[in-house]
């Protein structure tokens, strides 16, 4: 669809994601990388004020794309309206970044000593899968690699649901509730505002 | 004439209505929303069918609902 339109080198981002998920399963810092995908989003929107980034550079998104629209793994129906409310939207949020915390929460206790490094990562906050091949010390203290367990665990998590509503639903059903997407877009929102006054 | 129209509080401008619009007619208006320009749109309805809020709709005359 719209195959008549330049490619960009940015529309080939969803083999980053991929790639970055390949990394964690082998080495666990890797999971550092990901941070990219959090603090440019968040750079655009307070810089620049556009969401230039989902709509362009999203891997996780394009990855949606390219297997529900050009590989066929969606239904392609309508997600119920709730899921894109904003109560819903900002309720997700709100627990993502708490979720955000207590990992955070977690590496501070490796650090501190207070708790030991966990080789295991957490799907859906709840399953813990053993993943203690993709790490084996290295010039890092501790911390480093319970967060990047912790990190993966969050990337994972997301986008095995990402994955789930693309089935069930849209192909990008998850931008629409996407805690990222609903950070920037209010920070957008919230910018155009206070400009205008 | 049959035109898109957004629904602005809905939208959560996640650009994928822009990337399909095959007259480049979408643009996402400062990480607010999306916004339809009715002079290119066809009224084709790709962006519906990609829009995952389901807030981009194709409606007589671009109004909205």
């Amino acid at each position: 669809m719209a195959s008549n339109k330049k490619k960009h080198w940015y529309d080939y981002l969803w083999i980053w994601s991929i790639v970055y998920f390949a990394l964690g399963f082998f080495n666990i810092l890797f999971a550092w990388l990901g941070m990219i995908d959090f603090i440019l989003p968040l750079i655009f929107a307070i810089v620049g004020g556009n969401k230039w980034f989902c709509n362009h550079m999203c891997g996780r998104g394009q990855l949606f794309w390219v297997l529900g629209r050009n590989l066929k793994c969606s239904r392609k129906k309508q997600a119920p309206r709730w899921l894109s409310s904003k109560w819903f939207r900002y309720g997700f949020l709100a627990f993502f970044l708490t979720m955000f915390g207590t990992m955070v929460f977690q590496t501070y206790l490796v650090f501190s000593g207070a708790g030991s490094l966990k080789k295991a990562i957490k799907l859906f906050w709840t399953f813990k899968v053993p993943w203690h091949w993709a790490y084996n010390g290295s010039v890092f203290p501790d911390w480093v690699a319970q967060f990047g367990f912790g990190f993966y665990s969050l990337m994972l998590t997301s986008t095995l649901i990402g994955l789930i509503v693309m089935v069930l639903y849209k192909e990008r059903t998850w931008c629409s509730f996407c805690p990222m997407g609903t950070m920037t877009q209010g920070i957008c929102k919230l910018k155009n505002k206070s400009g205008k006054n | 004439m049959r035109k898109a129209a957004n629904d602005i509080d809905r939208c959560v401008a996640c650009g994928v209505c822009a990337l399909q619009c095959p007259r480049e007619a979408i643009d996402i208006y400062k990480g607010c929303y999306a916004v339809v320009d009715v002079a290119k749109c066809v009224g084709c309805g790709i962006c519906e069918k990609a829009c995952p809020a389901g807030s981009i709709r194709v409606t007589d005359d671009g109004v909205g609902r």
